[in-house]
């Protein structure tokens, strides 16, 4: 009864009545005790409309589920606006479903009560509630296992009361936030067939859907239009529409090639996409980027790459590697990126091409291969580069892993600050370049923790 | 949430929090402490009537019982402190890092320090004075437990999964069904691990305060601990097993027909997503299940009252509009500043008159204190480390026989948590026969209480050890030295630190009562604090007693500090075993 209240936007908005949520200049930035801020997302506008299946499709640290819980109303953005059909969304009662990439189910409830539970919420009798939530669970396919626990249930099954759980209250738009990539191919395909049919037959209650992912696949697949994101700032590279009918085919010609044209834009971040028009000019307050973002490989996963690039002639479309190794971009992509932060490997038209250094060290032993990386680590790398002259400029050859934080904090939020730690880490005990001793946080350059060890040895 | 240590008290938080709010919380715990004595010393000059304790075994019963209804009112009072608590300081960022020191200082202070003056100022503010004792008792006990609890149900708080929290707030739950369907599920099993340790500490704190005296004041209430107290004192040694026995049973079938059900039945609140293998099975709890009546009337009762409370809910603005998860707390209004500013006021007024109080203490006095405080000190480190050296062997012997194992390790729960206090007067009369002084006893009087812990504890982490571990050892032929020093005393080092944390605690506590007693007619003493908090006690000496108890305080919280909470942070970082 409360939906139907807020449905009837015809006579405040303008012409485009018919958008359900939009969004203008959102953008999400943390304030920094000096002055500078991290920008997280840019202002971004957008907006969701009846009808279509819109997916956001970003590498990690888009923010693309942060985009989704500024569209959902979780959370505030830092500037700009969300509308509810034209009411700002924090004054309107919404009416949106939310499918998680966990499921986030009540395990101490059972499917049958995790389902009425959103109903209880809206006050529904309890008669009433038990008939919606029971057509509900029938429609997902899980009939018979209302009394289960979701922990007796498979990941599919359980992602199925997921989906039940965000439909008995009959959203106005669906989102759902990677829903599939905690499952099996297998069960993934299956789920995703079944609710592109509850879709296309309108058994589905839901007006639109909102999909985040970082599958490409699954976004052409699904999508009536696709959103790009690229990152640091999260924020629009491309937005378009995809034509093609439903069922659609994988191997059909037209899908291939719009998949092809997605992985050229994300693997080209340098190429600037057209500016979004009116948008107010230098909100920006962004200091210039002293340390480039460190991807998040790992060296044995970069030399895996060069070697299987190695084979296949030194050069391969990133469509098909990716294809080929069961990869998705999110754990392709960063690999890819450190390569080419080596200088190991050039991208060019969505083809990964390997450098004559990147062939050198495809081709190297085990100890070679770690000369090369340190050596090619230390001229690409600023944080490696620094943390080495630390540890050699210090008489006592060691330095505290604080003192590096506090430099990423200025640039990065803290939790990838850690994170851009943790990989320097790996990159740098890797190639030798440092050691690092977890137990004090500290940097050791390798000969120093050796004299260490062996001053310990004659103690003992 | 992870609970891998269940007996575990937890003391070694860890928070970040400026330094003056510490100073701030001590400040109160001061004025606290000076509002307390100055009402008792208004009471102090009353005569009062003293209840005559029967030793025959008839009553046994009903002072049983007595002694139950203490424990059990102390218990929900302190759950429904420990809830709002909680509660209160998971969900407001600005009182937050208060409300968590003030936790983190009153659990690790040894609660039976405070008896004197809270008996007092119960017995003057309530009038009739078994009422006011009672009331003394069951205040002492709530103080004791609710501490870990309001922890615990905090920690869960701030652990409940974010995905989880995002679909409440999607799904436009009301506070009352969030707190029903996601916070209470979700904190459930941490509450029932940290109930039992409460519940334990309790009856060992009930059995003491049940037979305090102060100087010739008598204030003991009729309850277990009276009874076992006068039989030792007439020497009655058939009531005295009595009582110790009836102590044992009431311990054990707590066990079994309370917490084993409720552990059993928390199961369900298990937030793993996987069914795990191992379950605690209990009769009772298969009874109740199988009962047609248990099974459907509560839910029909429950329902009546749900019901048309949830249509209500639902028409408020909280179930209409959904409310970010990272809103910004709202402008204080200055009345709130206002109010802050007076209670300061008042709090450092307060405290400034306790600590003129102090002024009496002579010089004498305070080397007399810093004397007991190294002594005690001494005397708990020792205990600790007695109880060490014998439970590491045995426990990892224990430990990795499993068929041993699975026998032992419950006993050792149990035994855990039979109040030491019982045994006292039973090895008071030892030492009396013997002609050995408190001096060792004491030691001994901490050890019957705190090596269960530790004992427990050890077989919990030798169980632990993995196997492939234990198997690379032996292909490589370790020797003996090698497969301490590598695999057993490592892997054994997270458990061994929760045993000895909450091991000290419990022998801080019993300082109190072991280094000074009544027995017979006769006052067997020690140097030590918790002789000095007794005697103070019994002379009526307040600013000895703060004195002694700001000392006891200080030391437990420098200890805490200093040495438990690095080596906890060493445990988890690395010692932690990764499944």
């Amino acid at each position: 009864m409360q939906e139907t209240a807020a449905t009837n936007p015809a006579l405040e908005a303008p012409p485009a009545t018919d958008v359900i949520i939009r969004a203008e200049g959102i953008e999400k930035y943390y304030a920094q005790p000096s002055q500078n801020r991290i920008q997280v997302i840019a202002p971004t506008d957008l907006s969701i409309v009846p009808g279509e299946i819109l997916a956001l499709l970003g590498p990690s640290g888009s923010g693309k589920s942060t985009m989704l819980r500024m569209l959902t109303g979780l959370s505030t953005p830092s500037a700009g606006q969300v509308f509810w059909h034209g009411t700002p969304i924090h004054e309107a009662e919404i009416n949106v479903s939310i499918v998680f990439q966990s499921f986030a189910l009540f395990p101490w409830l059972t499917v049958l009560e995790n389902v009425e539970a959103p109903l209880q919420a809206r006050g529904v009798a309890p008669a009433e509630r038990r008939e919606r939530s029971m057509r509900m669970i029938d429609m997902v396919g899980l009939d018979g296992f209302e009394a289960a626990y979701p922990k007796e249930l498979s990941g599919g099954m359980r992602q199925r009361v997921g989906f039940a759980r965000a439909l008995v209250v009959e959203p106005e738009v669906l989102f759902m936030d990677e829903p599939f990539s905690a499952l099996d191919v297998l069960t993934a395909d299956n789920l995703r067939s079944e609710l592109l049919e509850l879709w296309t037959k309108k058994t589905m209650p839901t007006k639109a859907v909102f999909l985040v992912t970082h599958n490409i696949e699954e976004a052409v697949l699904l999508a009536d239009r696709i959103i790009v994101l690229g990152r640091n700032p999260g924020r629009i590279r491309t937005d378009f529409p995809v034509h093609l009918p439903h069922p659609r085919d994988r191997k059909a010609e037209a899908f291939t090639q719009l998949v092809d044209y997605i992985y050229k834009v994300l693997t080209r971040p340098d190429v600037a996409p057209a500016a979004a028009p009116g948008q107010p000019g230098a909100v920006r307050d962004q200091r210039q980027m002293g340390y480039q973002m460190l991807p998040h490989a790992r060296p044995g996963g970069i030399a895996g790459l060069l070697e299987l690039l190695l084979d296949r002639g030194g050069r391969d479309d990133m469509y098909r590697l990716a294809d080929d190794l069961a990869f998705e971009i999110d754990d392709l992509l960063p690999i890819v990126d450190a390569a080419q932060l080596l200088g190991f490997l050039k991208v060019e038209e969505g083809d990964a091409v390997i450098t004559p250094s990147g062939e050198e060290f495809a081709n190297s032993e085990i100890l070679r291969q770690k000369e090369l990386f340190r050596n090619a680590a230390l001229e690409n790398v600023l944080l490696l580069r620094q943390i080495r002259r630390a540890l050699d400029a210090k008489s006592d050859h060691t330095v505290r892993e604080d003192f590096f934080l506090d430099l990423l904090d200025e640039q990065f939020s803290e939790e990838e600050g850690q994170r851009q730690m943790d990989t320097a880490v790996t990159w740098g005990r890797y190639g030798e370049i440092f050691d690092f001793d977890a137990a004090r946080r500290r940097f050791v350059l390798p000969d120093a923790l050796d004299e260490e060890i062996a001053a310990g040895e004659d103690a003992s | 949430m992870n609970l891998p240590h269940p007996l575990a008290r937890s003391l070694v938080t860890v928070r970040k929090g400026p330094f003056f709010i510490d100073l701030g919380v001590a400040a109160c715990a001061l004025a606290a402490f000076f509002a307390v004595v100055s009402t008792g010393v208004y009471w102090f000059q009353k005569p009062m009537p003293v209840v005559p304790i029967s030793s025959s075994v008839s009553v046994l019963p009903l002072y049983a019982f007595y002694s139950i209804v203490r424990m059990i009112i102390a218990y929900f009072l302190s759950l429904a402190f420990a809830v709002t608590y909680g509660y209160i300081a998971a969900y407001n960022a600005r009182v937050e890092p208060w409300m968590i020191a003030v936790l983190d200082i009153l659990q690790s202070i040894p609660v039976l320090s405070f008896l004197p003056p809270v008996v007092l100022a119960m017995v003057a503010l309530v009038p009739g004075h078994q009422l006011g004792i009672e009331m003394a008792v069951i205040f002492l006990i709530f103080t004791g437990q609710s501490w870990n609890l309001a922890f615990s149900f905090y920690t869960s708080l701030k652990t409940i999964p974010r995905e989880m929290l995002e679909a409440s707030r999607i799904y436009r739950y009301s506070a009352w069904q969030r707190f029903w369907q996601l916070e209470m599920p979700f904190s459930a099993i941490g509450l029932v691990w940290n109930s039992i340790v409460s519940v334990a500490g309790g009856w060992f704190a009930l059995i003491f305060c049940e037979t305090f005296t102060m100087g010739a004041r008598n204030f003991q209430l009729p309850g277990l601990g009276s009874y076992i107290q006068t039989a030792t004192n007439g020497g009655d040694v058939h009531a005295l097993l009595a009582g110790i026995g009836a102590v044992i049973v009431i311990v054990v079938a707590t066990d079994q027909q309370v917490w084993r059900p409720l552990i059993a039945w928390s199961d369900k609140f298990k937030f793993e997503q996987v069914e795990s293998a191992d379950e605690v099975k209990s009769p009772i709890l298969e009874l109740i299940r199988h009962s047609k009546i248990c099974q459907t009337l509560p839910g029909k009762i429950w329902s009546r009252i749900e019901e048309p409370l949830y249509e209500r809910l639902a028409q408020t603005r909280e179930c209409r509009v959904v409310k970010p998860l990272d809103a910004q707390a709202g402008k204080t209004s200055p009345v709130l500043y206002a109010l802050a500013a007076a209670g300061a006021l008042a709090v450092c007024w307060a405290a400034a008159q306790a600590i003129l109080m102090l002024k009496s203490v002579t010089l004498a006095d305070l080397r007399l204190l810093l004397e007991g405080a190294a002594a005690t000190f001494l005397r708990v480190n020792a205990a600790l480390l007695i109880s060490a050296a014998w439970t590491i062997p045995v426990g990892v012997a224990i430990g990795l026989n499993l068929r041993l194992a699975r026998v032992v390790q419950p006993v050792a729960q149990i035994m855990a948590s039979v109040p030491a206090t019982a045994f006292f007067p039973v090895l008071l009369i030892g030492l009396v026969k013997l002609g050995g002084g408190l001096g060792i006893g004491s030691i001994a009087l901490m050890l019957l209480g705190t090596q269960w812990y530790v004992l427990f504890n050890v077989i919990a982490g030798a169980i632990a050890i993995p196997s492939d571990l234990r198997e690379v050892a032996s292909l490589y032929h370790f020797t003996r030295w090698q497969r301490w020093t590598k695999l057993i005393l490592p892997g054994i080092f997270p458990y061994l630190i929760t045993g000895m944390v909450t091991a000290s605690g419990g022998a801080w506590n019993a300082s109190v009562m072991a280094e000074y007693s009544h027995v017979q007619g006769a006052t067997l003493q020690t140097i030590g604090l918790g002789a000095q908090i007794d005697a103070a006690t019994d002379s009526g000496s307040f600013s000895m007693l703060l004195m002694a108890t700001m000392m006891i305080s200080l030391m437990v919280v420098t200890m805490n500090r200093l040495v438990w909470r690095r080596l906890y942070r060493l445990a988890e970082t690395r010692f932690k075993l990764e499944s």
